[in-house]
């Protein structure tokens, strides 16, 4: 058994070696890259030592594009062409977007997703947040100097499917290995429960520029596990400025303001909440481009009376999580705060009012979602790092359900399920004879079809005719551990069978990513075929060291006949890696695939035996540790 | 171990309906630290893929074990007796009765606004349900009663009904 363990020289993958993985927390208003250093969560800065990227993609007429701090500054100048807030947009059609009256852009509805039009062209809000990326990737690329394996991008907990495979395509745009998608909220627990050592039921309360989440989370030791989440994805800091610009207009009544005032104005409108966190009246002043004044004076008290409505929206589906959980406030060991809305006194007053106790405040709102995001990539990318090893188990914000007859919904995986899940549901023909079926998936809450979020609908073919209600059609529903769904269907008695990952209906298709990789390439003046097979000969690297760890720990679960196979195949995998044809490793690596798929069906039996047998044996382990004591 | 074993083996717990639920939920997790998905985020694509099958059939059984009602019928499952939940809805009449007089009590007091008189048929609803759980331990546990369990567990989906819709109504005067 030893003898496998033994590498031959070169061959072995330094099991030590650092793996630099990173951790985005994409915002509304601000988007931020961190990653573990020497242990330590800690947030990359630019080269002019700023943490924060203003989430601000300005195009310009050549193609190029500006990022960040340069194109937050030169919104008012090109409003057209200069997109702020497009997490907003993400997996949204234009009736799901509010105020979309008053922004400054030239739309363009597309099948489930707008895109918008800007003289660089028609960007999907996909391709403008995969800009955000860029920058972050290159950021922490230049930061840790070297190839990333993988990243954790964290979204809003109460994102459903569209908006999640949104995120998970821009970050295929932007050159990202997602290692997974991680709720915002439960980011920030990681960063603040692993730091404090905290047991016990912790609510999050995160209110970002654009989007609102609340999560109950219950921690016990190593494990972090969410017990309920709700929120609202299109309530955020961004609305509190709004409201505040509506304010203006009323006291100032000026003329319609051209679309770079109205900018301005609105940018004038956010530094003055911002100032009113610390001072108990903000001046609001604007010369506008027809040399008319705008001069009020906005205080704390009409300021928290302006936006009372939006701080309640938020307290429902904090009521309703609590529900959900089956807990009362008093049960809630403390409250975090998340994102740099809560910053805002009359939230913080609330939602202590509502609780009953001081919000916990002592991680900075703006940094603490990228930390723990940062801190689970580390993990993920299997950088073991002994004491921290937890787990962490989320659920899915929405029920997922079917249409049925007379537009009624069917739930299948009902809200606030423990992921990974899957469901299967059985269906038959209601008409003699019928051959085909018709499957419409949506998700939400309500019961009728038309007011929940259509996300695909397919169609499965070749039933064989029968009478009605004699073919048995069973639909799978699986959830994986991104939140992101797929499903399959099934013909019982004949076996027919339709798949789909629950895409087409909003989002982009693959021919579409596809097209627009090759355009931004272009652009970017890199090779696309380059970068391929570049990522092909990463992922063939981490497919040999992963299975190299797994031999040398568990080489005895296979005969040495199978061993010898195995290593064959990692060798010719290896070889052909080396070489230049993308094809070719691509059939090796399916090749290593197929050929450790029985190893890795016992090496999984071989763990839960062990907890199993591992629980009758409690005794033994104090020993131990007295051992070592 | 595969997929076709039944929960309590997976759990590695006696097959019985009262059960220490603190134990199975620290089994649940001990199982889920070896098999979840973060587990495998950088192993191959058969590695990845089997550790979702798990995960996600750790988290049904654990789902079917933790509720007491769910947990009945999966027990009553194993011993082959199916509670044919749509097929067979036939009550006797005295119990339709109960329930028909419960669900009026409960309309009247959603309708009325009356959050007192809902919070009031909760608990009050709430004590009949432990009680009718505490009696289908014993047709389970101990005197292997399989029948007469089978028709305690359909008059027990009434009675969870019946609390969820006065939690719903209580959740909609809430707002």
């Amino acid at each position: 058994m030893a003898l496998f363990q033994i590498a031959e020289p070169g061959e072995s993958a330094a099991p030590h070696e650092h793996k630099l993985a990173i951790g985005i927390d994409l915002g509304t208003t601000n988007s931020l890259v961190a990653t573990v250093r020497s242990g330590l969560a800690v947030c990359l800065n630019d080269e002019q030592g700023r943490p924060l990227l203003p989430s601000v993609v300005r195009y310009h007429a050549d193609g190029s594009t500006e990022v960040g701090y340069d194109a937050q500054k030169n919104q008012a100048v090109d409003p057209k062409n200069t997109i702020v807030s497009v997490k907003r947009f993400m997996g949204r059609g234009t009736k799901d977007i509010a105020h979309i009256e008053s922004m400054p852009y030239d739309f363009v509805e597309a099948t489930g997703m707008v895109k918008l039009k800007t003289h660089a062209g028609i960007k999907s809000p996909v391709e403008t947040s995969a800009e955000i990326l860029k920058a972050l990737k290159a950021r922490a690329e230049a930061a840790l100097g070297g190839d990333l394996v993988g990243a954790v991008i964290t979204v809003p907990a109460y994102f459903d499917d569209a908006q999640r495979q949104a995120t998970k395509d821009a970050a295929r745009l932007a050159g990202l290995n997602v290692l997974r998608l991680l709720n915002e909220p439960t980011a920030a627990a990681i960063a603040y429960g692993l730091d404090n050592a905290a047991e016990g039921v912790y609510a999050v309360y995160d209110l970002g520029g654009g989007t609102f989440d609340i999560s109950i989370l219950k921690l016990t030791k190593g494990v972090f596990e969410v017990m309920s989440t709700g929120g609202d994805s299109a309530l955020g800091g961004d609305d509190f400025d709004h409201r505040i610009y509506c304010w203006v207009i009323e006291q100032a009544t000026p003329q319609p303001l051209s679309l770079e005032d109205s900018r301005r104005l609105m940018m004038r409108c956010r530094e003055a909440k911002e100032f009113l966190t610390n001072n108990p009246e903000a001046p609001i002043s604007l010369r506008l481009a027809n040399g008319e004044m705008i001069d009020v004076k906005l205080d704390v008290a009409t300021f928290a009376s302006i936006t009372q409505t939006l701080i309640s929206k938020t307290l429902q589906p904090v009521k309703k999580a609590l529900r959900d959980a089956g807990l009362r406030p008093e049960d809630v060991k403390g409250v975090v705060m998340v994102g740099g809305a809560t910053r805002m006194p009359q939230v913080q007053k609330a939602v202590g009012d509502f609780f009953r106790q001081e919000p916990l405040t002592n991680l900075d709102p703006d940094k603490v979602v990228a930390l723990g995001a940062a801190t689970q990539a580390n993990l993920l990318a299997g950088n073991k790092t002994g004491k921290d090893d937890w787990l962490l188990l989320d659920v899915i914000p929405l029920s997922l359900g079917l249409e049925t007859m007379g537009g009624l919904v069917e739930k299948v995986i009902p809200r606030n399920s423990t992921i990974p899940t899957a469901r299967a549901q059985e269906f038959t023909t209601f008409k003699d004879g019928q051959t085909a079926m018709a499957i419409h998936v949506v998700q939400g809450e309500r019961e009728m079809v038309a007011d929940c979020r259509s996300l695909a609908r397919f169609e499965l073919r070749g039933i064989p005719p029968m009478v009605a209600g004699a073919a048995r059609i069973r639909v799978t529903f699986q959830v994986d551990a991104d939140g992101l769904l797929s499903v399959t269907a099934r013909e019982q008695t004949t076996g027919v069978e339709s798949s789909i990952t629950v895409k087409p209906s909003y989002g982009l298709s693959d021919d579409e990513i596809a097209g627009m990789l090759k355009d931004s390439m272009e652009h970017a003046k890199e090779d696309a075929a380059a970068r391929a097979l570049k990522e092909s000969q990463v992922e063939a690297e981490r497919m040999i060291e992963a299975t190299e760890a797994a031999l040398a720990e568990d080489a005895h679960l296979l005969s040495a006949e199978e061993i010898a196979k195995i290593r064959a195949t990692i060798a010719k995998l290896r070889e052909t890696a080396a070489g230049d044809n993308r094809r070719q490793i691509n059939i090796a690596m399916d090749d290593l695939g197929y050929e450790t798929q029985a190893f890795a069906h016992r090496r999984m039996d071989q763990s839960i035996k062990k907890v199993l047998s591992g629980r009758k044996v409690d005794d033994i382990k104090v020993g131990e540790e007295g051992e070592q004591a | 171990m595969d997929f076709k074993a039944d929960h309590f083996v997976l759990f590695g717990i006696k097959p019985t309906f009262r059960l220490d639920l603190s134990d199975l939920d620290s089994r649940y997790r001990d199982i889920q630290a070896q098999v979840h998905p973060d587990r495998f985020a950088h192993a191959g694509e058969a590695e990845r893929r089997l550790s979702m099958q798990w995960a996600t059939h750790a988290n049904e059984a654990y789902q079917t074990l933790k509720k007491p009602l769910e947990r009945a019928k999966y027990l009553l499952h194993l011993a082959g007796h199916d509670i044919q939940a749509e097929s067979n809805t036939a009550m006797p009449p005295d119990f339709l009765m109960e329930q028909m007089e419960w669900r009026e009590a409960v309309m009247e007091a959603r309708d009325g606004g009356d959050h007192h008189e809902l919070e009031r048929l909760h608990n009050r609803l709430r004590n009949d349900i432990s009680a009718r759980y505490e009696e289908l331990g014993q047709l389970l546990d101990d005197k292997a009663e399989f029948a007469l369990a089978t028709d305690r567990v359909r008059r027990l989906m009434f009675l969870e009904k019946l609390l969820h819709e006065i939690d719903d109504a209580l959740a909609s005067l809430e707002e």
